[in-house]
């Protein structure tokens, strides 16, 4: 087990507002000024997404928004460059969210090790799977202190979630439906139940929903018997269209 | 995970024995696995669990055989290649999967993967497709079943491959255009993949070549090895052996290499030729040599060789073969590469274009440009007189035309 920043934070008696971007989005030179300015608005908690060609859990808006990252020349080793110096103003927990490939190809623990000088908390890699993990690169994640975060589905069986919250360290990333990241107005009787289901399972890590929460109303219902809510999608809408100076607005709205 | 059922012999039969069949986890060597979504798991899983019981049953593989018999046309001709043996000095036959129905070996796996959805009790099929030849054989099969096809497309590909476009639209499919990254192969994969984590219950995605998330290479391999054990019986017949000196087949994501190498695989005296797409040359920037030019990583779901900028990102290959520009390899032919066991030769266009022209005019039959690129090798590798060599002559080409008459000036 490792005690960092998200340990600490899931502790707070409150519940948990996660916001996703992708680095390098809308401009290169974004990055740090969004992290920024999303602490000054009161968020808990910072997914920082690498920018990747072939994201496939992800739907069109993120896809989007890392082409367009990918263009703006956004490349592993540059967006830890930009986070360099980002311990000295930010304190709230950073977790990076990227798939496998970029990550073994920076080299899985030079990585590991960059993210641990960088002040990063923890890693969310949709595409590595949990007995992988587990198998060869656990210790590894542990070594550097960073929590590695795992999804669960409507789909996922009870066993299958018993044992990747036996592995997980920090929480546990509930995917709400059975879908691709993008924002939803609202959710369905299927979802409180499934809501419901992993309540009432227990876990030792706390739960937190991603995929379709979009506004105050999808927050809140998210967030009734959950640990959190993990906003992308519809966060990176809005600095498409209301850029930078419009994230103050888009968090009040939620919460 | 649990291991899965052992079986008294699926089809392709009980493999694991050799150094080159995948492993009970899913591995070729180094190469292979699930690496997955959380979302994809449990379709991914039921496959894995069930996919080789089911291969096992009487009742499937004598639905699969009757269907390669009746619907299909096979087995396909072994035919001696008499003008062109006579030309290169050797024995050279080629495997007619040109012959088969809907122009190529992509039938074979579309059948087996269309019987298996429905023992699984899907009710919905999606594939993906660069050229068309895949996303056909699929409509194709869904026609045959009465089942709803969706087959995902890169719209710079649709622009290309009209013919193909109207041929799935004819037999029922519905083609959408992926319109993201490249609009072409990789990513009509990639939505696929968006689909069936968007559709987990009713849906099965049947994967048009050796790649992918285990157990898809292996259950892909599996459904195309019956061009193997054909060629075998063939050979027997013809030469009084059942194993030739070298199968050569062309390669890009690999299905028909799959197939044409997976019985000869422990038959170490058996050299094995595969032949990639050198596009305009290996050092051009337009090629898709992945041997050469790729590196280990992941893709669509497995750990084999690909494409890729330094940074990780996928890159777009080219090669004039629509079938070829597939930026990895399947995860066996990582294995056969990176072991040994394989030869990985690569061709150019003009190569292949050539080889392709010459086939007509030496033995009147007009392959597909995939197809050319593994007949180009008499070009440039010596083989004996006495060498038997088995070509897998994967497709026809009635879908390049108007690549050749471009290329032709015809």
């Amino acid at each position: 087990m490792t005690t960092n920043r998200i340990h600490k934070k899931l502790q707070e008696d409150k519940k948990i507002l996660s916001i996703y971007f992708t680095a390098g989005y809308p401009g290169p030179e974004d990055t740090v000024s969004i992290i920024q300015s999303l602490q000054d608005s009161g968020v808990d908690m910072i997914e920082i997404g690498l920018p990747f060609s072939d994201p496939l859990a992800d739907g069109p808006t993120i896809q989007e928004s890392s082409t367009k990252a990918l263009k703006n020349g956004m490349t592993t080793a540059r967006v830890f460059e930009q986070l360099r110096d980002i311990r000295k103003t930010v304190d709230i927990p950073l977790i990076i969210m990227g798939y496998f490939n970029p990550i073994m190809q920076y080299g899985v623990e030079d990585f590991c090790k960059k993210c641990a000088d960088t002040g990063i908390d923890g890693l969310i890699i949709p595409d590595l799977p949990v007995d992988v993990y587990e198998e060869e690169y656990k210790d590894m994640f542990e070594k550097y202190g960073l929590a590695n975060i795992f999804l669960i589905t409507p789909q996922t069986p009870d066993e299958r979630i018993r044992f990747i919250d036996s592995v997980s360290d920090g929480f546990i990333y509930m995917v709400s439906s059975a879908s691709v990241t993008g924002a939803k107005s609202t959710f369905g009787e299927e979802q409180q139940q499934y809501f419901e289901r992993i309540h009432n399972l227990r876990l030792k890590n706390p739960q937190i929903v991603g995929f379709g929460i979009s506004n105050e109303e999808t927050f809140r219902a998210a967030t009734h018997l959950a640990k959190g809510a993990i906003i992308g999608s519809a966060f990176i809408k809005s600095l498409n269209d209301k850029g930078k100076d419009g994230i103050p607005d888009f968090i009040r709205t939620i919460r | 995970m649990s291991a899965p059922v052992k079986i008294a012999s699926p089809i392709g039969g009980n493999a694991g024995k050799g150094a080159y069949h995948v492993s009970e986890r899913g591995y070729y060597g180094e190469f292979g696995g699930a690496f997955i979504p959380e979302m994809l798991y449990p379709n991914v899983e039921e496959l894995r669990r069930k996919y080789l019981e089911v291969m096992s049953e009487p009742s499937f593989k004598q639905e699969f055989d009757q269907l390669l018999k009746d619907y299909v046309g096979r087995p396909s001709p072994l035919y001696f290649a008499k003008r062109m043996s006579e030309k290169y000095g050797t024995k050279i036959y080629l495997k007619r999967e040109d012959l088969n129905h809907t122009g190529a070996h992509k039938i074979n796996n579309t059948i087996g993967q269309i019987l298996m959805a429905r023992r699984l009790g899907k009710t919905r099929i999606i594939a993906e497709t660069g050229a068309g030849q895949h996303g056909v054989a699929t409509a194709t099969v869904c026609a045959l079943m009465g089942m709803d096809c969706v087959v995902y497309m890169g719209e710079i590909d649709i622009a290309r491959q009209a013919p193909n476009v109207a041929r799935m639209k004819m037999l029922g499919a519905e083609v959408r255009p992926a319109r993201s990254g490249s609009k072409t192969l990789k990513d009509a994969t990639n939505e696929a993949i968006r689909d069936w984590i968007n559709n987990p219950v009713d849906t099965h995605y049947i994967i048009g070549s050796a790649i992918g998330p285990h157990p898809y290479p292996d259950m892909v391999t599996r459904f195309q090895s019956v061009i193997s054990e054909e060629i075998k019986a063939q050979l027997q017949e013809k030469e009084g052996r059942e194993n030739p000196d070298y199968v050569v087949a062309c390669i890009g994501g690999g299905s028909n290499a799959a197939g044409t190498f997976y019985h000869f695989l422990d038959e170490e005296q058996v050299k094995i030729i595969a032949v990639e797409a050198a596009g305009k040359g290996i050092d051009s920037g337009e090629s898709a040599a992945t041997s050469v030019l790729g590196h280990q990583g992941i893709i669509h779901g497995c750990k084999t060789l690909l494409m890729q900028t330094p940074d990780g990102q996928i890159t777009e290959p080219y090669s004039i073969s629509a079938g070829l520009d597939y930026p990895g390899v399947g995860p066996m032919h990582a294995h056969l590469c990176t072991s040994g066991r394989a030869t990985f030769k690569s061709i150019t266009d003009d190569e292949a274009m050539k080889a392709g022209l010459e086939l007509c005019k030496t033995e009147g039959i007009i392959p597909a440009i995939e197809s050319s690129h593994a007949l180009a090798i008499f070009g440039n590798t010596s083989f004996k007189s006495d060498d038997v060599v088995v070509v897998a002559l994967s497709g026809r080409g009635d879908k390049d035309l108007s690549t050749y008459i471009d290329h032709f000036g015809l």
